[in-house]
């Protein structure tokens, strides 16, 4: 397991957003270090997932900005989704391309860390699957295959989705090993969830 | 400079200028439209060649000129609230637009109209400014049903930019490409608007038809603007007072 | 604490990755490189049917049928190029790639015009053989052919981004992209009749050859602005 840098630094200010009329949240801010988890907790519909894709850049805000080691990312995209993987609702791989396929697709996106493919898949309990087509995966499976692609890549921030859908319980207590070994490697995680979480890692919470 | 164009680009500072600056549009384009009409149909001479069917060109060339400027219209504010996030400048191109397809649309039926006597049938397809046209009304169409398709305003007026823009590279391509093709076709002769001298008594009333058109598209463009305005800022307390107060209620 | 140096996967890598995924995706499903084809040799099939078979006809109206038939059958591919990709989640993993946008979105449009726009281009000789096409004026069209499906990848990638997801997008990415595609059409079909009627072709195609430069440059840029506010 690498280590990471310990000047990065994910803040956000004075952040509003509109969906349509509506006002999901107005004037928020937040900072984070690395070693630490940022939680967004609220109900459906409550605007945690848009708070987390408006971080990402994925969406525009009303006003104010998120800034990577002080810069904004608006100024900065490449070198903030450099460090940065995302896990979705949609995990993000192709159905008729093979487990391998897909991962090996995703190396060309993005940095991989130096990480043994074959370790990784024993560890998330996929391995023999790696040659099946990804439709023939259940949707716990193909869950495991991101938390893959978040092992292989070397970014400093992970920012999750509602992580332990479609997981049982050996998988979700999976997410959360992974999760704190992440923190615990000053690795910055941000996760938006609407379940009870536990974690070894100074968390924060916004709740929405 | 700044502080004014900030200004501008609030939307009540804009509604408040809009409101008083429509008669300043209005009256003069009124006008010029009516000395432009008059003497273009009484007071200009009769085409040598075309007789008394020429003066349609009052109505026509006007209502080309704007339809292709109002295009310009509605590509650069489009452009500018793409990269520059002015949500007005948005407002002002989502109210071009069906201005400019009205504009194309008369540009059309007076071109066909014009037409009728010399080729002795309602269209002509060897026409390039024509045909032009024609496509020039599909890419508005293209347009406000893109602005259609999307609910979310914002993101309807970023997707609809991104399209503006780039029809407004093609547009000119658009045209070159339609007059190539035309002049390849051996058919009936194409008009020259007024041909090669034009008489002082055919121009004025055409620049002033010219001008007067702008004007009211000028003026239409406000009112359509501050419409828009009113409807994307309909849930603040600006809109809430102004609505209140002209209303009567406190 | 170290920060090793990170192995950054260059631009023209991703690119290429990203076609050379579309293209294995294609081979897994191969009868999808049929279907465009298939409707490319039916529209050209309407024409003598509706308007009959004389030869002369034929002869004459075989270049721009031919270019019709040609525009509408990339019009039907290029609906899928991006919702596949916008539904299962790839898209945004493309949007959150350190990889420029626009370097992506070429990769697609190119490898959609791999198994497009070329299997066309390669097919072209085979029905304008039936429209009584002379060999030499077959040359022509495939080479109009060649750079108009390749500007209509192009063109037809920044509708198909503009239109992923919406309802009813097919109808509005036809009406988006025709009028757009008019000057390719144009330039197109006529320069095969002129090289029909023993005229030079040389001025359609260099005019073809610098419209597709053109929309090289624009398209990506415009395809990935679009592929950020789709996706939202």
């Amino acid at each position: 397991m690498r280590c990471k840098a310990l000047t990065a630094k994910l803040s956000g200010d004075d952040l509003t957003l509109f969906r349509g009329d509506r006002c999901l949240f107005k004037g928020l801010n937040f900072a984070l270090n690395p070693g630490e988890v940022l939680l967004l907790e609220g109900r459906n519909g409550s605007g945690k997932t848009s708070l987390l894709r408006a971080i990402a850049g994925l969406i525009e805000l009303e006003t104010g900005r998120v800034s990577w080691d002080g810069v904004p990312i608006r100024g900065q995209r490449q070198a903030f989704h450099l460090a940065l993987v995302w896990l979705a609702h949609r995990v993000g791989f192709k159905a008729d391309l093979t487990l391998l396929e897909n991962l090996r697709f995703e190396s060309s996106l993005r940095p991989q860390a130096e990480r043994d493919l074959e370790e990784v898949l024993e560890r998330l309990g996929i391995e023999r699957l790696k040659n099946l087509p990804m439709r023939a995966l259940s949707a716990g499976q193909q869950r495991r295959v991101a938390l893959a692609r978040m092992l292989l890549a070397d970014a400093v921030l992970w920012m999750l989705d509602e992580p332990v859908t479609n997981l049982d319980r050996e998988g979700r207590s999976l997410v959360m090993q992974l999760v704190s070994e992440h923190a615990a490697h000053n690795g910055m995680v941000i996760m938006a969830a609407h379940q009870d979480i536990k974690l070894e890692a100074p968390m924060q919470t916004i709740r929405l | 400079m700044w502080k004014f164009l900030h200004k501008l680009a609030s939307p009540p500072h804009f509604y408040g200028l809009a409101v008083r600056l429509i008669p300043w549009f209005a009256v003069p384009g009124f006008l010029l439209i009516a000395y432009g009409a008059y003497a273009g149909l009484f007071v200009a001479p009769p085409d040598y060649q075309q007789g008394d069917a020429f003066r349609i060109i009052y109505v026509h060339v006007p209502s080309a000129y704007l339809s292709v400027m109002a295009y310009m219209v509605m590509a650069v504010s489009a452009g500018i609230g793409l990269i520059w996030r002015m949500k007005l400048a948005h407002a002002v191109a989502a109210g071009a637009a069906p201005l400019g397809a009205w504009f194309t649309f008369l540009a059309l039926a007076t071109g066909s109209i014009w037409g009728r006597p010399m080729w002795g049938t309602w269209w002509e397809w060897g026409d390039p400014r024509l045909t032009s046209e024609l496509v020039l009304l599909f890419l508005y169409f293209g347009y406000m049903a893109l602005r259609g398709a999307i609910d979310d305003t914002a993101k309807a007026d970023r997707a609809s930019a991104v399209l503006a823009l780039v029809g407004a590279v093609n547009v000119p391509i658009i045209h070159f490409s339609v007059e190539w093709w035309s002049s390849l076709h051996q058919g009936p002769t194409l008009f020259k608007e007024g041909g090669p001298a034009i008489d002082n008594a055919m121009l004025y009333p055409l620049l002033a038809m010219i001008l007067g058109f702008t004007f009211v598209f000028g003026g239409l463009l406000l009112r359509r603007v501050r419409t828009e305005v009113l409807y994307r800022e309909r849930r603040t307390r600006w809109v809430r007072e102004l609505v209140f107060s002209a209303a009567g209620i406190k | 604490m170290m920060d090793q140096q990170r192995q950054m996967p260059g631009i023209w890598a991703g690119m290429v990755a990203v076609a050379r995924r579309d293209l294995l995706l294609v081979l897994k499903r191969p009868g999808d490189v049929l279907n465009p084809l298939f409707f490319f040799a039916m529209v050209a099939t309407l024409f003598p049917l509706a308007v009959g078979p004389s030869v002369e006809q034929l002869e004459f109206s075989g270049p721009g049928v031919l270019w019709v038939a040609a525009l509408l059958a990339m019009l039907l591919s290029l609906n899928s190029l991006f919702t596949s990709d916008f539904e299962d989640g790839s898209l945004e993993q493309m949007l959150v790639s350190s990889l420029p946008l626009s370097a992506l979105a070429f990769g697609k449009a190119a490898a959609h015009w791999l198994s497009s726009g070329l299997p066309l281009v390669i097919v072209s000789p085979l029905v304008a053989m039936t429209f009584r096409m002379p060999v030499a004026v077959v040359g022509v069209l495939m080479l109009t052919l060649l750079l108009g499906t390749l500007s209509l990848s192009l063109l037809g990638s920044i509708g198909a981004a503009l239109t992923v997801g919406l309802h009813r997008g097919t109808a509005l990415l036809s009406l988006l992209v025709l009028p757009l595609s008019m000057p390719v059409l144009i330039f197109g079909a006529r320069t095969v009749s002129l090289a029909a009627a023993g005229d030079t072709a040389a001025g359609g195609l260099y005019f073809l050859a610098a419209y597709t430069v053109l929309i090289m440059s624009i398209a990506p840029f415009a395809t990935a602005a679009a592929l950020r506010i789709s996706n939202e």
